[in-house]
């Protein structure tokens, strides 16, 4: 882990203590399914941020990946019908 | 600074809005609270109370708060849904659906917009496509770019420079999460929880989307008749 001086002079005014980071981390530990399959307690900061960064660019590629579908099924269909469905499921 | 709230509503202006207050982190409130507008929500219950509130030391509304704002509210179904029907209605309203990125930029407006300002991604999304239209219009009148808010901005270069791996992915990182290039470590890690819990519903909100309008198309071709998607 890198020095608490650092992170402190980053800071600014607030203090921040190597706890508050240490619990933050292990949160965002939880969230990303790529640590969490293996056992928690292995993951360093630096490999929880890596996958972190790694997890979001797999998301935004996701996001994008959908998006271009969205959009070519929105032209190619009608769109009275098939939205009217889409909401219609929607309100059920 | 609540200007963010009235350009939520102006982004999304066909979706009715309904009044209510908005408590933003460390705001100085004041009457201007009872002035900003948020999205409809299809539970006031949850939301009356804690809205109307602003942040105190109080530990029961702080539970409450957390609970409307931590990211596991991305996690419910219902906000799925909330989300799903807001893209749809935004979709509806795109006029050039074939411009490479607009499903993507209206996915994230309503995106960040559900966030109803609480996060600074959020913000920072719907402020970032105004201010580069802003920088747009500015550079067509005068030669000289004047900066525009977000983006020029955050590329003077920072006070410290330090090369340890971990600032290095802290920097990465920072800069995958909209608006937040200059934000503190700690603030930097919770801002990327609620991201990541609302870009997982993103995902799981526009796969189940393009499901339904696979599905629908095929409807279509039947000359449908009352289909039936029995959702959950």
């Amino acid at each position: 882990m890198s020095s608490r001086r650092s992170r402190s002079r980053a800071s600014g005014s607030s203090r921040i203590t190597d706890d508050q980071i240490a619990d933050l981390v292990s949160k965002l530990q939880q969230l990303i399914p790529e640590i969490r399959s293996r056992r928690s307690d292995k993951a360093s900061a630096s490999k929880v941020l890596q996958e972190t960064c790694n997890y979001i660019r797999n998301l935004h590629r996701e996001v994008d990946d959908l998006s271009h579908r969205l959009s070519g099924l929105l032209e190619s269909t009608d769109g009275d019908s098939a939205q009217a469905a889409i909401i219609r499921s929607l309100l059920l | 600074m609540l200007w963010y709230q009235i350009y939520i509503s102006l982004s999304l202006s066909p979706i009715p809005v309904s009044l209510s207050t908005v408590s933003p982190r460390r705001a100085t409130v004041s009457s201007f609270d009872q002035l900003t507008f948020t999205m409809a929500e299809s539970n006031p219950d949850a939301n009356s109370n804690v809205s109307r509130k602003r942040r105190k030391i109080d530990p029961d509304s702080d539970a409450r708060i957390a609970a409307e704002t931590g990211p596991t509210r991305w996690r419910t179904q219902a906000e799925q849904h909330i989300y799903s029907s807001k893209l749809v209605d935004a979709l509806r309203h795109l006029r050039r659906p074939d411009s490479g990125h607009a499903v993507r930029d209206a996915a994230d407006r309503v995106l960040a917009a559900s966030a109803r300002g609480k996060t600074r991604w959020s913000r920072a999304i719907l402020t970032n496509r105004l201010s580069l239209r802003l920088a747009h219009i500015n550079k067509k009148h005068k030669k000289a770019a004047k900066p525009g808010a977000g983006r020029s901005r955050s590329r003077k270069v920072a006070a410290q420079k330090k090369l340890p791996p971990m600032q290095k992915k802290v920097k990465v990182l920072s800069r995958l999460v909209p608006g937040c290039r200059k934000v503190s470590l700690p603030n930097l890690l919770e801002e990327t929880t609620d991201y990541i819990a609302a870009l997982e519903m993103q995902v799981k909100a526009m796969t189940f989307l393009t499901g339904l309008l696979n599905g629908g198309a095929s409807a279509a071709a039947f000359g449908h008749s009352g289909q039936n998607f029995s959702s959950s």
